[in-house]
């Protein structure tokens, strides 16, 4: 078996002590950001990605894998203690999880929560360990050209299934492209945009946009609709849900997981699309309907176990075709670039201790989520209650230590401040940052690719459309383009995303 | 007249920088398609942009949308100054100034500043940030700069 022949390798290089540590720091930074409101994983990675550098390459992906899986899980707390999402994706979580909180049965929801998590974790981490191979191989085959239209399908996919207006979303996104490509081109050595500032010869650092754009500019718009916290729970007792719980959380529980980890994979998708998606779809199978929003235990175990598992299955992609789904895997592709691994489908050949043990962690990862969390639920329950006023000074000073350490610039510090200006602006104009992310990492990749397609077709660029699978994806993406643009599809995106909230 | 601000504004960034980014390349060779040179990519990526913004800027005057919220202009000025002004003292400085300063300025942003809880997080946070970042983590950055004879 092939597969177990893998898994071993991954168990090796994650039971190592050092492995067990950073997967164990991973998800309780992330617990810790999910449960502080108005903290992300976007953030919190790109803060932590400079402290990551001195690590081996397995440690470092790992912590930010658990980063961002376990914040996944805080977030939960957070929505059904006091009422705010600690991550979009636990918005949904609020409905249903708050108004059992206020029944009563806080400990209820927060170990269905937990339970959810922790099936549709072990599920995705079996999906990954099963479909990534069979995926990198194919990948492995493909040249310049299908690398080119697989780069614009992850891009088109990522706006799609996004909120907010498709073309400014792509307008983003090439802003974003435009962006990545500061700096010395590497075919000629031309300086580009530089306007002969010698600390951006390298290109902007990518630590320095995510920092301005999701840290910077987030606490601004968060200043802005800054109000108190009421924490409604101070002690949660009682975990243990009654029979006829566990009854109906069981369905919930395995749809959210399948659901969850098919929209993951999905380029765009990951755990905030899968959260909504399986909220709706709890909601109308269900056979207690009139109860949602009331503290219905499946609108808490549905999209719990969905978003675990699209958070998890995102890495698909980005680990077999080094395509980012979301800014998170955006962020692991950097990471693995100034690692010095080319991300994509080489990865699971040449370093099958980064890959499996990154996949074999997850699993260790979702264990000790489980085991640490209920019982530090008291803890967390204070965390929640942590005012912003206090926290985001806080955050100001990671991200700036983080951003100065990268190359001890002060220049990165001025630049992450303009682009913390940037974002904010963004955000009163509704144009999504996180498209901007991928363009900006991608950028060069896709130029690259472009021209290694261009100079094998002799300068034809009808080669994109000639070659098979270039073609078949390139079609994809302009179907998905299509579907999204036509009237009838365009008002349904609109109210499904409207619906729930 | 403008009925959507919001998209107004945004494909007017757009095209602007669809516009600088095309015509700051043709400092650059352009190349041919089969050797593409540096202005190649972003010259496309310059005019793709530059039509997504007039494309918006035209839907702005067609479908309608709400208006800009109000800037938070006080809380954008603190965070953004206390960021600057951190590089500014980082080297100089040192480590620990260049941390109160940012703390001290940035917390003035909020509505719930007030002295004591800031003071004693700005001296906790240095704190902290020293040991684990200098101390622990080993970054080189001083802590206490030449302007003070550290």
């Amino acid at each position: 078996m092939d597969l177990l022949a893998n898994l071993l390798v991954g168990i090796e290089a994650a039971l190592t002590p050092l492995n067990l540590f950073y997967c164990l720091a991973g998800v309780f930074v992330g617990t810790l950001v999910g449960v502080l409101p108005g903290l992300g994983p976007v953030a919190t990675i790109a803060m932590l990605l400079p402290a990551t550098f001195a690590l081996p390459p397995v440690s470092a992906l790992i912590m930010l894998a658990g980063i961002y899986y376990g914040a996944q899980y805080g977030g939960s707390t957070t929505a059904i203690l006091v009422n705010l999402p600690g991550e979009t994706s636990s918005v949904v979580t609020a409905l249903d999880g708050y108004q059992m909180a206020r029944q009563g049965r806080a400990g209820v929801a927060l170990a269905t929560a937990a339970i959810g998590s922790f099936v549709a974790g072990t599920f995705a981490t079996i999906v990954l360990a099963v479909a990534a191979p069979p995926l990198a191989n194919i990948a492995l085959k493909f040249g310049p050209a299908e690398y080119f239209s697989l780069m614009v399908l992850g891009l088109v996919a990522s706006v799609v299934l996004a909120s907010g207006s498709l073309l400014k979303a792509i307008g983003m996104i090439v802003l974003g492209l435009l962006l990545g490509l500061v700096g010395t081109d590497v075919q000629s050595g031309t300086e580009r945009y530089t306007f002969g500032i010698p600390q951006i010869a390298d290109g902007i650092g990518f630590v320095v946009v995510a920092m301005g754009m999701f840290g910077l500019g987030e606490i601004v718009r968060n200043l802005e609709r800054e109000g108190g916290v009421t924490l409604l729970v101070r002690k949660v007792t009682n975990l243990m849900p009654t029979r006829a719980d566990v009854k109906r959380m069981v369905a919930p529980i395995v749809r959210g997981t399948l659901l969850g980890s098919a929209l993951g994979i999905l380029p765009g998708g990951g755990a905030m699309l899968a959260s909504f998606a399986s909220y709706s779809l709890e909601k109308k199978v269900s056979r207690h309907g009139s109860e949602f929003g009331k503290g219905a235990i499946e609108g808490v175990a549905g999209p719990e176990s969905a978003n675990n598992a699209g958070a998890q299955t995102s890495f698909i992609p980005m680990l077999t075709l080094g395509i980012p789904s979301n800014p998170v895997m955006a962020l692991m592709i950097g990471a693995m670039i100034i690692q010095g691994i080319q991300p994509g489908p080489s990865v699971m050949v040449e370093q099958p201790r980064l890959f499996w043990g990154l996949i074999v962690s997850m699993w260790i990862g979702n264990l000790f989520l489980v085991v640490l969390n209920l019982p530090l639920i008291g803890l967390w329950v204070r965390l929640c209650a942590v005012p912003y006023h206090l926290l985001y000074p806080a955050i100001l000073v990671f991200c700036a230590i983080g951003v100065y350490s990268v190359n001890n610039t002060e220049f990165d510090v001025y630049l992450m401040a303009l682009f913390g200006v940037l974002g904010y602006v963004f955000a009163k104009l509704e144009c999504e940052p996180a498209p901007m992310l991928l363009g900006f990492i991608l950028g060069p990749m896709m130029e690259e690719y472009l021209r290694r397609a261009l100079l094998l077709s002799r300068g034809d660029p009808m080669v994109l459309l000639v070659r098979p699978i270039s073609a078949t994806i390139l079609v994809m993406a302009a179907l998905a383009l299509i579907v999204v643009l036509s009237p009838a599809i365009r008002k349904k995106r609109q109210a499904a995303f409207a619906e729930d909230l | 007249m403008i009925r959507h601000p919001k998209d107004f504004w945004s494909g007017l960034i757009f095209m602007a920088a669809g516009l600088a980014a095309a015509v700051v390349a043709r400092d650059y060779p352009m190349g041919s398609a089969l050797r593409m040179g540096p202005a190649y990519f972003p010259t496309i990526l310059g005019a793709l942009l530059a039509l997504i913004g007039v494309a918006v800027v035209i839907r702005s005057f067609v479908t309608p949308g709400e208006r800009i919220a109000g800037f938070a202009w006080k809380p954008l000025a603190y965070v953004t100054i206390a960021t600057i002004l951190f590089g500014v003292v980082v080297r100089g400085g040192g480590l620990a100034v260049a941390l109160v300063t940012l703390v001290m300025l940035s917390a003035w942003a909020s509505r719930s500043f007030r002295w004591a809880p800031t003071i004693a997080l700005a001296i906790g946070l240095t704190v902290f940030s020293i040991l684990v970042f200098v101390k622990t983590l080993g970054l080189t950055m001083t802590v206490l700069g030449a302007w003070l004879g550290g």
